[in-house]
């Protein structure tokens, strides 16, 4: 156990300064991405992926449907109280 | 051939003897098999070692090439790493259970015949199962049961296969086999059972999460690639298994999304990984086996990295591992945090970790290969794998809500364990020409292309982005303490309903037979088998007697006294002798 006063100790991530470096350097990272697209020369397997911003785009929808199905559809049909199969 | 071993027997002797070896000295002897079994390995030319004659048949312990080495120097690597993880347990069934399981697992590997194949195989259920009931709990009991009964169930229809097929072919030599027939079928679902393919599946998520915190870390390593070795052997580019693979990339990301046990999470995710790997040995090019074999090698570390990181968590609070009892650990376990963030970042092939270097090698081939839908469901199933093991397990174990718990970091040799763990996820993903060099078939594939880096950080940035909108706006699933039933609800379930049925159909079979033949049947054999000889005997007596003259109560005595004796068996020899012959010969007669 540590002693009380360790309890106020602020850590990175309470801190609100980091926080907001992180959030900047994120949305930064996020504009880069984006813009990098048009600078470079895409070798590509289907036609899909040359639409602008594939990735992008496909990760974002990807992720959002994913998670979204898994909450409203899976997650109705299978879950069951901790006891069930005791 | 004299100076080497065959790598299994070194693991496997070496592990039996741990038990004798008491104190310090033993945390050093274990750590010290997988070194003297690797540099034995490496002094093993390529060909074919330890032919033993056995029954007409050769059986062949080293049947040493590019594909068995490699998986061979992977699992002395993860051997080593998990021995050292795991040199603060004292149990001596866990020690030599984890020894013998990769012993039996470098056996399978090094097989060159199916039958010393076979019995290796079904030595890495044995051992394995010791890892998941040494955790001692209830729940580990019940599941272990599962476990062994499931792969007693596949190791039998392997079985099966290998008799019919040695039956068909005359060989028994283990090598390409392909799918054509039944007894091809039948190794073929063997192999898929501890594949973890969907349906047969849920072994895997209902053991590994329930096994010992060490445990844990030699199971993620050992059964699955050992399957996805021998589908390698025997079945490279069936075409059933791109979709089968293709279905395991996809399927338990949607489970993983909501569980809440953050190793059943990682059990998931190993199904998911595993599907790369099946998915390439189905399309079956060169470089398509090239990328499932070197993803096979990364995801051992990645995945081995990812359960001692949880297993670190567990250890040092209490055995917690539910998301809903956890968060916010990255205060006071800075290390495995660290640690765990690099497992998630090669499996979510973040470009310069492990992960980038070797799935992208699967997707490539498939791309080659025309196949549109596979790939798409392989991108959607990484972005799955972002989810999961990309953000879920770091973020509800050390970040997230503040769970209070300030547990101190692991132990040092834990942290040197997932140390060098993740040292092999950098490097291989920061210079895979070692890696690649080392793959069955030479590698043409280069990761490191702009467009690639660029489009797999995309990936990686803007699925990140949807996390945290989506946790923002509370539309991510609430963790919540629940079962999420899956496939293994119908033998957890069924298993009920087997035992009614057994119970009306056997025990009802049991109570008629108990009134037919022991209440009726046997009284009525018995009652038949005293009345016939009297009769039999009577009846030839009395006509002769009455010849002989002798008469009314001579005659009635003679005929009670013969009645006694034969109801007493006390009858002399002579009559029971001339029962017996006439009864001989009126069965003669009558057949």
């Amino acid at each position: 156990m540590k002693p009380e006063n360790s309890e106020d100790k602020k850590y990175f991530f309470d801190k609100p300064a980091s926080m907001k470096i992180l959030a900047w350097s994120f949305l930064l990272s996020l504009v880069l991405l984006l813009a990098l697209e048009f600078f470079i020369h895409k070798h590509t397997y289907f036609p899909s992926e040359e639409w602008p911003e594939f990735y992008c785009v496909f990760a974002f929808v990807g992720f959002v449907a994913l998670v979204l199905s898994a909450k409203y559809i899976l997650r109705p049909l299978v879950k069951r109280r901790e006891d069930y199969y005791d | 051939m004299t100076e080497v071993l065959p790598p299994a027997a070194i693991f496997i002797i070496g592990g039996l003897l741990v038990p004798l070896i008491k104190g310090k000295w033993k945390s050093a002897y274990m750590l010290l098999i997988p070194v003297v079994g690797f540099i034995n390995l490496i002094n093993i030319p390529e060909g074919t070692h330890w032919v033993v004659e056995f029954m007409e048949y050769d059986l062949i312990f080293g049947k040493v090439d590019r594909l068995s080495l490699l998986f061979g120097y992977i699992f002395h690597l993860i051997s080593f790493i998990a021995i050292l993880y795991a040199i603060h347990v004292k149990d001596d069934v866990q020690n030599v259970a984890g020894l013998v399981y990769a012993g039996s697992a470098l056996g399978v590997v090094f097989a060159g015949d199916l039958f010393s194949f076979f019995v290796f195989w079904e030595m890495l259920t044995v051992a394995s199962i010791f890892l998941i009931w040494a955790r001692r709990t209830k729940a580990a009991q019940g599941a272990g049961y599962r476990y062994l009964l499931v792969h007693a169930a596949g190791g039998l229809c392997l079985l099966a296969g290998i008799v019919l097929y040695v039956n068909q072919t005359g060989s028994i030599e283990f090598g390409y086999i392909g799918l054509n027939g039944l007894a091809t079928l039948l190794i073929f679902l063997g192999f898929g059972l501890n594949c973890a393919w969907p349906l047969l599946h849920p072994w895997l998520t209902d053991a590994y999460p329930e096994a010992t915190i060490t445990g844990t870390v030699f199971l993620s390593a050992f059964t699955t690639k050992c399957a996805v070795y021998a589908l390698a052997r025997a079945f490279p580019g069936t075409e059933a298994l791109i979709w089968i693979g293709a279905i395991m990339t996809a399927f338990p990301i949607f489970y993983a999304v909501i569980e809440n046990n953050l190793r059943r999470v990682l059990s998931y995710s190993l199904i998911n990984q595993v599907g790369f790997m099946v998915c390439g040995i189905g399309i079956g090019t060169q470089m398509a086996i090239n990328g499932a074999v070197s993803h096979a090698v990364n995801d051992i570390l990645f995945k081995a990295l990812l359960f001692m990181s949880m297993g670190a968590v567990m250890y040092r609070n209490n055995n917690k591992i539910n998301c809903t009892a956890l968060g916010g650990l990255y205060r006071t376990m800075p290390l495995t945090c660290i640690c765990c963030i690099i497992g998630a970042a090669s499996i979510s092939a973040v470009p310069l970790f492990s992960g980038f270097v070797s799935k992208s090698m699967v997707m490539s081939a498939a791309a080659d290969g025309h196949m549109q839908i596979i790939w798409f469901i392989l991108l959607f199933a990484s972005v799955g794998v972002l989810e999961h093991a990309g953000i879920k397990i770091p973020f509800f174990a050390f970040f997230g809500h503040d769970s209070g718990l300030r547990p101190k970091e692991a132990p040092l040799h834990m942290l040197l364990a997932m140390g060098i763990a993740a040292f092999f996820c950098i490097f291989n993903g920061s210079f895979p020409s070692y890696l690649y060099s080392l793959l069955p078939y030479p590698v043409e594939y280069v990761p490191y292309t702009v467009p690639h880096v660029v489009g797999q950080t995309q990936l990686i940035f803007f699925a990140a982005l949807a996390f945290i909108l989506l946790t923002l706006s509370g539309m991510s699933p609430a963790e919540m303490r629940a079962v999420n039933v899956d496939a293994d609800w119908f033998y957890r379930k069924g298993s009920g309903l087997f035992y009614r049925v057994m119970d009306i159909s056997m025990n009802g079979l049991t109570r008629v037979a108990d009134r037919v033949i022991v209440g009726e049947l046997t009284g009525s054999i018995c009652r038949i088998s005293q009345r016939w000889p009297e009769v039999l005997c009577l009846g030839i007596m009395i006509p002769l007697w009455s010849i002989t003259g002798v008469k009314g109560k001579e005659l009635e005595g003679k005929i009670e006294r013969t009645r006694v004796a034969l109801q007493t068996h006390t009858s002399p020899i002579g009559i029971s002798a001339a029962i017996a012959t006439i009864f001989l010969v009126l069965i003669y007669l009558l057949m």
